[in-house]
């Protein structure tokens, strides 16, 4: 069992948890990701981490409540534990000096972008980090974007704080404006990501993406995260799930990701469903 | 009849008891073990058919080398408890080897009597020990050494690492067992089904060796949570043992293989099995394909093969098959898995080779483009070798497709631990008297060294690898042939 030593909301349904897992917290890299399982029955879910701490054996995570697992996961309080967390997974991020890195989060993808844009920082690379939102009650790490960003902008989409609109409309300002640009580093919907990845692609700067496929155990076993990247099978679990934005198949992604929708909506449905029946005692 | 009387003419009189099983209508909408076990009875009389001959050769077609005579004899008594305690000392998972050990290309296969009659049924007289051992006996630990104050790493809690961790044990060597799953016991928890081996029954035989004072630690991927140097080095320990499976599934790499509703064995038996998925939503968060009344092929010939179509068919599908590119007698799966699968309504396309998979415009799976075969020449593998027969292609509908052409090695211990050799392959390379790799104090068994094999071959090769490991950490002469 892994105990939640806090548990905080950084807006509506976006939680940070701070876990204690000592054996991950000091060896992870930027870029990796844990699988947890919540409960005994629970499913595995991959969640980035997002910052540790080596001394204290704790682990941050931050997480979005989007189906029955993160629900449930953002309902506990600190104190409580969950079932298993087994990491670091995953190839960490490559970092070195690019130059001028830019760190593009969207939505909660901001806190798997955060840890890179640190690393990239620490690297010697003039950071600027582009964090999107849809409005401004959504915006999150902003203050922690800002101290580890040479130069820190906030989108929402609906101009309810900082830039309005998406933050490909501000990553096309910042290259029409003749910046020089080495490095871009895209995390979000997918969707997104691919749209940031056909904004560079004409002026051939690396992009790099995280991708979130669906995974059931996380270390090269089942193939259930396979993605294809320039015509080739990867599996994101290991060999990611940081890729070459302009060689991964973003269609063929979000395709695969859609295949227990409806399993996940009859899931999702059974907790609210349990919620209702607790608030009824 | 009485085991102290009876003529050898009388013992192969006796025909090979049949193995009671669940009627195949109604298994294949459950999950609930086929065989149900000998009665004590049934045992008794099985076990008379031993004639307790003077060489006993079955022994040496055992990989772990049970005393197969000496335990017959006590279940022909009615002496069950001695009879498993008498398996226990050379094998740490009977209930498990008794349900999935190929006796028929091992044990039994060297039968004397299989000779002229059908062999003695070690498998299924194995199995009603260990059982009755679980359901009538008090704990009984086997005798553990003084400690000697030396500690073993085992990486991997499938069948290689518990029969190493339970040799180490018992000598007195402090042995702790790492695991990336959140459940113990490799494939199988996650690879075996249900219905051929439950797993409360691995839970049990593991139990065991806890209470031994073996130490598990799960959720550690070895390679990413901490590297063989790491647990050397900084934790201390004299040696390692690497047991960790050939757990990678291979693609088959035609064109359509990224559709929706294509996937690995590997993917569909761990959601089923480790993670419950025929028990969702009510008892398991984990889904899985929803097979009801679809069309489901596997594409294979193995035991995960036939583990996964025999799946598919208990999860509703309205036809499941079996697609190989041979014929059945090329088929690696054991025979009596083929035959339960043929009993259970699974349809068999041999000598069929898929070309590509085919989907509609949201990208899920609707077909499969096949082309017949035919046998042409012996190959490398002394298997005659599948030889396209010119435009015989025709497309199979289907709604998923299971691929099971087998699995390769992770690739995790090797990029983390160069200076361990691997071959072409990515299989650790060790010498097979010492199971030892490269590295000073590094041992490998099971699948990483041999590929896709056995769940009784990967225990025999934990069991050299702890002799040689005991040899080497206590200084004692090197003599593997009296082990």
């Amino acid at each position: 069992m892994y105990r939640i030593v806090s548990s905080i909301f950084l807006a509506e349904n976006i939680k940070k948890l701070e876990i204690e897992a000592p054996r991950i917290a000091k060896k992870r890299k930027a870029g990796q990701f844990i699988m947890l399982r919540v409960t005994s029955h629970g499913e595995r879910v991959p969640l980035t981490i997002a910052g540790s701490d080596p001394e204290k054996g704790t682990i941050t995570l931050i997480v979005q409540g989007m189906g029955k697992s993160t629900r449930e996961l953002n309902m506990l309080e600190a104190g409580k534990s969950i079932a298993d967390i087994v990491g670091p997974l995953g190839t960490p991020s490559h970092i070195e000096n690019f130059g001028t890195a830019v760190s593009i989060g969207g939505g909660v993808g901001t806190a798997i972008a955060y840890p890179t844009a640190v690393a990239l920082k620490e690297a010697g690379n003039h950071v600027i980090t582009i964090n999107g939102a849809r409005s401004k009650d959504l915006v999150i790490l902003e203050n922690e974007m800002k101290e580890v960003s040479d130069e820190a902008y906030i989108t929402t989409d609906d101009g309810s704080y900082g830039f309005h609109g998406f933050v490909t409309q501000k990553l096309q300002e910042l290259i029409d404006s003749g910046r020089k640009i080495d490095y871009v580093l895209a995390i979000g919907p997918i969707p997104m990501m691919k749209a940031i990845a056909e904004v560079t692609r004409p002026y051939g700067i690396k992009t790099v993406v995280s991708l979130n496929p669906i995974m059931v155990d996380g270390t090269g076993m089942c193939g259930g995260c396979r993605v294809t990247v320039k015509d080739e099978i990867k599996f994101a679990c290991v060999d990611g799930p940081e890729f070459d934005a302009h060689e991964v198949d973003f269609t063929n992604l979000a395709d695969r990701n859609r295949i227990y929708l409806s399993e996940e909506k009859e899931s999702a449905e059974g907790t609210s469903h349990r919620c209702h029946l607790h608030m009824d005692k | 009849m009485d085991a102290q009387h009876i003529t050898n003419k009388e013992r192969l009189a006796i025909p090979r008891q049949p193995m009671p099983a669940q009627d195949p209508e109604v298994r294949n909408k459950n999950f609930r073990e086929v065989n149900l076990g000998y009665t004590p009875e049934l045992a008794r009389q099985e076990a008379l058919r031993c004639i307790q001959c003077k060489d006993p050769i079955c022994i040496q077609g055992c990989p772990v080398n049970i005393k197969i005579d000496e335990f017959i004899k006590l279940v022909a008594e009615g002496d069950f408890l001695g009879a498993a305690r008498k398996v226990k000392e050379d094998n740490v998972l009977p209930a498990v080897c008794g349900r999935v050990c190929p006796q028929e290309d091992q044990c039994e296969k060297a039968c004397v009597i299989g000779k002229k009659h059908a062999p003695v049924a070690i498998g299924n007289l194995e199995r009603f020990v260990a059982d009755w051992e679980r359901e009538h006996g008090e704990p009984d630990l086997p005798a553990i050494k003084a400690a000697t104050g030396k500690k073993v790493a085992v990486i991997g809690s499938g069948p290689a690492g518990l029969s190493c961790a339970n040799d180490l044990i018992r000598q007195g060597h402090r042995v702790v067992v790492f695991e990336a799953l959140h459940e113990l016991g490799g494939v199988l928890m996650y690879g075996v089904p249900e219905f051929r081996l439950p797993k409360e029954i691995v839970k049990t035989e593991i139990e065991g060796l806890k209470k031994m004072g073996v130490e598990f630690q799960t959720d550690v991927v070895v390679g990413r949570s901490v590297t063989i140097d790491e647990l050397i080095e900084e934790e201390g320990f004299d040696a390692v043992f690497i047991g960790v499976g050939a757990g990678l599934p291979w693609f088959m790499g035609i064109p359509g293989e990224n559709l929706v509703g294509v996937l690995a064995a590997n993917e569909f038996l761990t959601r089923v099995n480790l993670m419950k998925a025929y028990d969702f939503p009510a008892g398991s968060d984990t889904p899985v394909f929803d097979c009801r009344g679809k069309n489901v092929a596997v594409f294979g010939g193995g035991n995960t093969a036939m583990d996964a179509v025999r799946t598919a068919k208990r999860l509703g599908a309205e036809h499941a098959y079996i697609v190989y590119r041979r014929s059945e007698a090329e088929m690696p799966a054991r025979v009596e898995e083929i035959h339960h699968a043929k009993e259970e309504g699974i349809e068999f396309l041999l000598l069929m080779n898929p070309l590509e998979f085919l989907g509609n415009d949201r990208h899920w799976l609707t077909g499969v483009k096949c082309i017949k075969m035919e046998l042409g020449e012996p190959d490398e593998s002394g298997r005659r070798r599948p030889v396209p027969v010119e435009g015989s292609e025709f497309i199979l509908p289907l709604d998923m497709a299971v691929i099971s052409i087998g699995n390769g090695s992770n690739p995790l211990i090797k990029q983390t631990t160069p200076d361990i050799e691997v071959s072409k392959r990515d299989t650790i390379i060790v010498d097979i008297n010492t199971m030892a790799t490269s590295k000073e104090n590094v041992y490998a068994g099971g699948d990483i060294v041999t590929g896709g094999a056995t769940v009784i071959l990967a225990m025999g090769a934990g069991r050299t690898a702890a002799k040689a490991i005991h040899d080497k950490l206590m200084g004692t002469a090197v003599n593997h042939n009296e082990w």
